[in-house]
């Protein structure tokens, strides 16, 4: 039902814009005549519910136009830049979970205390800093600079497609192919868009695991675990263990969020994603490209969020 | 009144027993904003965004040159006595374009908030209070724009608005006012059934009026905080938006589009872009910590 | 009664609080040996607390202080953390109020159980899970082996006191505090957990401190009682003898129990004397 809202939604954004699409196809230039037929070939000249329809259909058949910059139809497109994206933000949400987590946890114990205030700090700044800022300082300081890192692109030009491509992704590629000098190539230029990618979720998972952990902590079980002598840390292994299943829901819809962060983190690194391709097509003004991907992140956080509420509900023995 | 004068401001305020609704109300704005200045950060935090507005008012005399004023012959110059953040690839002062940008940033929140506050506290009440059909339909619309994470919603808007300062704030208040609506309606689901709404319902107050008198008072708290909270991601996405070119159009200095113009120029001269940068973080941090101080004072409750 | 287990003298517990400093507990004495020793106050009394410091895990913003805590004549103020996370469990151990939330709910109850003992007893786990299966067939759980499997919130609240007994009892202490063991029990369920615990604690020679609000309940049920009023303890008797109590609060609980043998039209209702608070 929402999928129609959706769908519904991303439609009404492509009519309402006040640049004609025509125009953008055919050129300013161009006489009556070709304006006339590009657009009865787009449909316009139909009634708007029309249009709806054909809008619909087209979407359930796969169909999402072509991409005036690329050619190739937008689905391709996707298909083509999307696993770059995947690799990114699984990577982000994996650092972003292994760091924020153990200082939530952290945070928690130490309430009040020096840890506490760096981790809320930390979080602070983490929500408040414009992460595209950050990489470019980054950038800045680690490659220009240092050369700790790798430049723009997901790997230098030398390595580019040199190792089969499977999934897709390079760090997964080079690694079944054993190719080890492109895997740490590809870690180099990966490693500082993951960082910047990370901090915005970071920040949430250790704000989350840190409230979680304190409602637990004051739980009368945790009095009872202290009471059996355990030490500090297996007192809070028992409340982790109850935060485990919130904490799986909300990494979860985390990853969602990573998404959207990427679109600009993309652009800063040259990381040839779906967020650099809606970029792209979103300055051309391609609106078919555009309206894809919105349709298609829209989606996926829809799709996130269920599989949020599903892990819920299905790991929690309470509810079983 | 006349206590007031007799005994002093300060111990009418601090009263153990309050002699009227308004000394009540006074009382308790008053320890809320004891209990505010309690927490330094959040002070801070406010510091900032009355010092943003004092700098955004007084641009003309705060700002050292014209903003727009290009001078090619003192290009790319690193900060100094003359130029305090330095000057950007066409000569223009870094600080004064630094300070005139916090006009366009200030403008921004304040639309932003003026059009989204209301409206999502409109729609999530009279959707909570109403219920039925109508409060299905409202709910699925926000569900429907909730389904989308805030910048790409507000790039598909631009998408098809067009770049500019004003559809800029129009894409960011329409992925942003869902959040909103559902809060309101959250909280005025918890107050539909209290008992004084009932009572005035039964006195014959139509529903336009409890929604008004009852509903929205209980509301307020939290979606002031949430306003606040909600100003410092409205600043990072304009300022994405800017970055993108989509905001405030060149030559207007707006910090965002300052960020992308100095990242041509960042390796060597750095100056271009890390002051703007710094601006929107600091902004935007004030605002999360008035807001996460305002929580503190206003809702209690969580945490 | 021979060397006592626990010796408390001059317990005091304060927390800030926006007024200034609120004592919660202001100078408690007494003395527990292998015994069954009643400590019975209202809400705000103090003998909640009381428990807590003796094992020291007092709330993180109390400031307790006392001239002395003993354990068969151990210090317990000074003893290090690790010297008490021994004793914890292992000496001395503690049953609280609510299953329902004083067991971990994402932990079977048996490894629960186990644990208890193999915190305290590293090693074999197959001798604590042994162990464990054991102390839920002592606290008559019919089939422990199916128990053991069972979430807490699987079980009822008899059964889910029995298990905390089991649980507290498995690493063998010699002196045990209950917390009100029995007030989130139905009262049926109530009197087989004390003839359990009863029977436990005789048969392996514990000393028990008993903290209820339930006056009527620690007379039947221990050998000392010792009343607390507001931080202080008022009265110390046997619990033969509560009848014969001197100190007017003692008399007024007595005067406002309903009793079925002596039954009246109203119940007296207790006047409090801010004398109390000094004595």
């Amino acid at each position: 039902m929402t999928l129609a809202g959706l769908a519904a939604l991303t439609f009404f954004i492509g009519r309402v814009m006040p640049v004609d699409p025509v125009i953008a196809i055919v050129g300013e230039q161009a006489d009556q005549e070709t304006y006339r037929a590009v657009r009865a070939q787009l449909g316009l000249d139909r009634p708007l519910p029309v249009q709806f329809a054909y809008y619909v259909r087209d979407i359930a058949t796969g169909n999402f136009g072509t991409a005036i910059a690329t050619g190739h139809p937008v689905i391709e497109d996707i298909r083509r830049v999307f696993p770059a994206t995947l690799e990114l933000a699984t990577l982000a949400l994996l650092t972003g979970v292994l760091l924020g987590v153990p200082l939530g946890i952290a945070a928690a114990v130490w309430r009040g205390r020096g840890p506490d205030h760096a981790v809320r700090l930390f979080g602070l700044v983490g929500y408040s800093v414009p992460h595209f800022w950050l990489g470019l300082i980054a950038l800045v300081v680690f490659y220009a600079r240092l050369h700790w890192i790798g430049g723009s692109g997901r790997v230098s030009v030398a390595n580019v497609d040199l190792v089969p491509s499977v999934t897709g992704m390079i760090l997964v590629d080079s690694a079944l192919d054993r190719n080890w000098d492109v895997f740490r190539d590809a870690l180099r230029h990966i490693a500082m868009p993951a960082l910047i990618l990370a901090t915005t979720s970071m920040a949430y998972l250790s704000r989350m695991t840190r409230s979680f952990m304190l409602e637990q902590l004051g739980q009368e079980y945790v009095t009872t675990a202290r009471i059996k002598g355990l030490s500090g840390f297996g007192v809070t292994w028992h409340a982790f263990r109850n935060i485990a299943v919130p904490l799986v829901t909300v990494v979860v819809l985390a990853y969602g969020g990573l998404l959207d962060g990427a679109v600009l983190t993309e652009t800063v690194f040259g990381w040839p994603g779906f967020g650099q391709y809606l970029t792209s097509g979103l300055l051309a003004g391609d609106m078919n490209v555009v309206l894809t991907c919105t349709l298609l992140v829209g989606v996926i956080f829809l799709a996130l969020n269920l599989l949020s509420d599903v892990l819920y509900r299905t790991l929690d023995p309470r509810t079983r | 009144m006349n206590a007031l004068v007799r005994t002093g401001w300060r111990s009418w305020l601090s009263a153990e027993v309050a002699q009227s609704a308004w000394q009540a109300s006074a009382q308790r704005a008053w320890l809320g904003w004891r209990r505010f200045l309690g927490n330094p950060l959040a002070v801070a935090g406010l510091a900032v965004i009355v010092a943003l507005m004092v700098v955004a008012l007084a641009a003309p005399w705060i700002a050292t040159h014209d903003p727009y004023a290009q001078d090619l012959a003192a290009r790319l110059l690193p900060p100094g006595a003359g130029h305090w953040f330095g000057t950007d690839e066409v000569g223009r002062d870094v600080f004064s374009r630094v300070v005139y940008g916090s006009r366009i940033t200030l403008e921004i929140v304040f639309l932003v908030a003026i059009i989204v506050a209301p409206i999502g506290l409109a729609i999530g009440t009279v959707s909570g209070y109403a219920g039925g059909w109508l409060d299905t339909v409202l709910m699925r619309v926000t569900d429907i724009f909730l389904a989308f994470p805030g910048l790409v919603l507000a790039l598909a808007f631009v998408a098809a608005l067009g770049p500019g300062l004003f559809n800029a704030v129009i894409a960011i208040a329409l992925t942003h006012w869902p959040g909103f609506a559902r809060l309101a309606r959250a909280e005025t689901l918890v107050v539909r059934h209290a008992d004084y709404v009932s009572a005035s319902r039964i006195q014959g107050a139509s529903p336009m009026r409890i929604v008004l008198r009852h509903v929205v008072p209980m509301c307020l708290p939290s979606v002031i905080v949430r306003t606040s909270l909600s100003m410092a991601g409205v600043i990072l996405t304009a300022a994405g938006l800017g970055f993108l070119g989509l905001g405030a159009q060149p030559p207007s200095p707006e910090w965002g589009a300052m960020l992308a113009s100095g990242r041509r120029f960042l390796i060597d001269y750095w100056w271009m872009p890390t002051f703007p940068g710094l601006a929107i973080l600091l902004v935007s941090l004030a605002f999360n910590l008035l807001g996460d101080g305002l929580r503190d004072v206003l809702d209690p409750r969580s945490e | 009664m021979s060397e006592p287990l626990l010796e408390v003298e001059d317990l005091r517990v304060a927390f800030e609080s926006a007024h200034g400093q609120v004592e919660a507990v202001r100078g408690v004495s007494f003395a527990v040996g292998r015994e069954k020793v009643g400590i019975v106050g209202e809400s705000g009394s103090g003998k909640t607390m009381t428990g807590r410091c003796v094992l020291r895990i007092p709330p993180p913003t109390a400031h307790v202080s006392a001239k002395r805590i003993a354990f068969r004549g151990e210090d317990l103020l000074t003893a290090s953390e690790a010297r008490m996370r021994a004793i914890r469990g292992r000496r001395i151990s503690m049953i609280l109020q609510d299953p329902k939330f004083s067991l971990n709910p994402v932990m079977r109850v048996g490894e629960q159980v186990a644990e208890s003992f193999r915190i305290h007893h590293p090693g074999s786990r197959r001798e604590a899970r042994d162990r464990a299966l054991d102390m839920l067939g002592q606290v008559r759980i019919r089939d422990p082996k199916r128990v053991y499997g069972l979430y807490p919130h699987e079980v009822s609240g008899g059964m889910g006191q029995r298990i905390m007994i089991a649980m507290m009892l498995v690493p063998a202490p010699e002196l045990l505090i209950a917390d009100e063991p029995t007030s989130a029990l139905d009262v049926t369920v109530r009197t087989q957990v004390l003839a359990i615990l009863d029977d436990l604690v005789a048969g392996r020679g514990l000393g028990l401190v008993f903290v209820s609000h339930d006056l009527n309940l620690v007379a039947t049920f221990c050998d000392r009682v010792l009343v607390m009023y507001a931080g202080r303890i008022v009265e110390e008797c046997a619990a033969g003898d509560l009848g014969h109590a001197r100190h007017p609060y003692t008399r007024a609980l007595l005067a406002a129990t309903p009793r079925l043998d002596r039954p009246r039209e109203r119940l007296a209702v207790m006047e409090r004397d801010a004398a109390w608070l000094e004595a």
